[in-house]
């Protein structure tokens, strides 16, 4: 009676242990990598998202007076190229404030979707920009550059534990146009690194915030990386979706 | 024997009662390994961290989250018109008050203002394992202290401190903190009130060496919305103090007994700062719900009130403050 007292028991222990130390991770129950960045994703960041202005409001919401520079760590080269902005004279590249080290911090609306089973596109209401963000191998940066620029992006999760299931999304963009890091004429080089981690939290009322953490480096015009965070509510559905051009001033 | 090995006689005593080697070895009497696996198995399995979040973490100095270059400035916050009320009510000069001097700000300043933090964690001596983390002060800030031993939170007629009462948990790589039992206080350091049932819920992300944090504050009496705010630090190799110099009030114009310093909301003579210095519509700086959307941005007349040039608080020379 003992022995099968202390069969069961160990039994019990034994089914506990193993449930404990298996990755919660989706695409992983049939052992070995899952196939596509689709299949291994540990967070789900598709749908519908609006930027909830809470910080800087006044740098994101109205364009900014000429020379506020206010926490952007300048070099003196970026300083003077910034005060060259004239907000009287018309812009022949209005999409300057929209290029990806500054489109997080727009505010706007995201449409998060899969085009393939390793890239994630994100597109933008707010002038009406899409980023590509491949999973896989970089490739190499032989096309033009462009206001989005070249993303690779890989996922990153915790590896064990019982609520492994959160994780988070790392972008490394390169390859971007040069343009306005804020909307007053601040500047960024064609030499710009940016590196974003996508996180997801639950909201009070039910729904998920995304928070974008941005790393912007621009060896000509930045002193120290600048680095800022944005947060974004989900939406439940489209309704509210509004494709806009691109603005030079607002 | 090899580990597998061990795991396919443990399964096999959980077919057929069939006397397996570790059957026999149980009939021997060694019930010790059977009280050492349910040991084993029911111990807490949580407390040690995922991601290490400890350290001296310096600011960026590149999110202006305080919001307070002008007095009446409340972009960004979802007041209910109660708060706005109150906020409008408030004068900077209550600090020179003495009662008032050593206040302080609430605890979810730590996101908002202008210095970088330091956290650390206390462990219990026999198995190391994480008791509580602290968010260390500043002057003007108390120390965030995360309990991770499971404690449960106060009743709610227990005291509410400067501090709040908060409990942790690991979500995969994510510290989760919950905040009850603040003291009353103000959400931004213009004005715009935080009531003493206002809670708030602290997510800690680690990406390499730069650590994001997630606040988001719910106050049923000021906010007609959750407040969110996020803030990003660098992990630096100088360390950063734990403790802020302690508060000592003095004097500073104001008598014991004096009136406490204050506006007429409908007479706040810097309602229209923000604009004027900006070009913030009023409703924006007043923290109408509305505003913090961007179809908000539709009401707006393009660029109409934009001053021509930035004249204070304009550029960022220095590294961000350190303490």
């Amino acid at each position: 009676m003992t022995v099968r007292i202390a069969r069961i028991v160990s039994c019990v222990a034994l089914a506990w242990l193993v449930a404990g130390a298996v990755p919660h991770a989706q695409g992983r129950r049939g052992g070995g990598p899952p196939a596509t960045a689709r299949a291994a994703a540990p967070v789900d960041l598709t749908g519908y998202w609006v930027a909830f202005i809470s910080e800087e409001w006044r740098y994101r919401m109205v364009t900014p007076p000429k020379g506020d520079y206010r926490g952007i760590p300048l070099t003196p080269e970026g300083t003077r190229v910034a005060n060259t902005w004239n907000p009287a004279a018309p812009e022949s590249e209005p999409c300057k404030a929209y290029g990806a080290p500054a489109i997080m911090r727009i505010p706007g609306r995201l449409h998060v979707v899969w085009q393939d089973d390793n890239t994630l596109r994100l597109d933008t209401d707010a002038g009406n920009q899409t980023r590509l963000f491949r999973f896989g191998p970089a490739t190499s940066a032989a096309a033009a550059p462009t206001w989005q620029g070249t993303s690779t992006a890989r996922w990153e999760s915790a590896a064990t534990g019982p609520r492994a299931a959160a994780g988070s999304l790392t972008v490394v963009t390169t390859n971007v146009r040069p343009g306005y890091l804020r909307r007053n004429g601040v500047p960024y080089s064609v030499d710009t690194t940016v590196t974003e981690y996508f996180d997801v939290a639950p909201h009070p009322s039910g729904g998920q915030v995304l928070i974008v953490t941005t790393v912007v480096e621009d060896s000509q015009y930045l002193q120290r990386p600048y680095i800022v965070s944005s947060h974004f509510k989900k939406e439940p559905d489209g309704s509210k979706w509004d494709p806009t051009p691109c603005t030079a001033v607002w | 024997m090899g580990s597998d090995a061990v795991h396919g006689s443990m399964v096999n005593t959980c077919g057929p009662a069939e006397a397996g080697p570790y059957v026999r070895a149980a009939k021997a009497g060694p019930y010790v390994l059977w009280l050492v696996l349910v040991a084993v198995a029911l111990a807490p399995r949580t407390t040690y961290a995922q991601v290490d979040i400890t350290g001296s973490w310096g600011a960026t100095g590149a999110e202006d989250l305080a919001g307070d270059s002008v007095p009446v400035d409340y972009t960004g916050v979802p007041l209910n018109q109660e708060g706005r009320l109150r906020a409008l009510s408030y004068n900077e000069s209550q600090y020179s008050m003495i009662e008032r001097q050593c206040q302080g700000l609430p605890v979810f300043y730590f996101v908002q203002g202008p210095f970088g933090i330091r956290i650390w964690n206390t462990t219990e001596p026999v198995k190391g394992n994480t008791i509580s983390y602290t968010v260390g002060a500043w002057e003007n800030r108390a120390p965030l202290v995360i309990w991770m031993d499971g404690r449960p939170h106060p009743s709610k007629y227990a005291e509410h401190t400067r501090g709040g009462f908060t409990t942790g948990r690991w979500e995969g790589n994510t510290l989760v903190a919950d905040t009850t039992h603040m003291k009353a206080n103000f959400i931004r350091k213009t004005g715009p009130p935080l009531s003493d049932e206002a809670t708030m819920t602290t997510r800690f992300y680690r990406h390499g060496d730069v650590l994001t944090v997630l606040v988001i504050v719910e106050d049923p009496i000021y906010l007609a919305e959750p407040q969110i705010m996020t803030r990003s630090f660098q992990l630096q190799n100088t360390e950063l103090s734990p403790v802020g110099p302690p508060c000592v009030s003095a004097y500073q114009g104001r008598m014991p007994g004096d009136s406490v310093p204050h506006y007429i909301p409908e007479q706040n003579p810097f309602v229209d700062e923000m604009t004027e210095r900006y070009g913030v519509p009023r409703d924006a700086a007043l923290g109408m719900p509305e505003t913090l959307y961007p179809e908000y941005r539709k009401k707006m007349k393009p660029g109409s009130a934009r001053p021509a040039g930035c004249t204070v608080n304009c550029t960022t020379t220095a590294p961000p403050a350190q303490r």
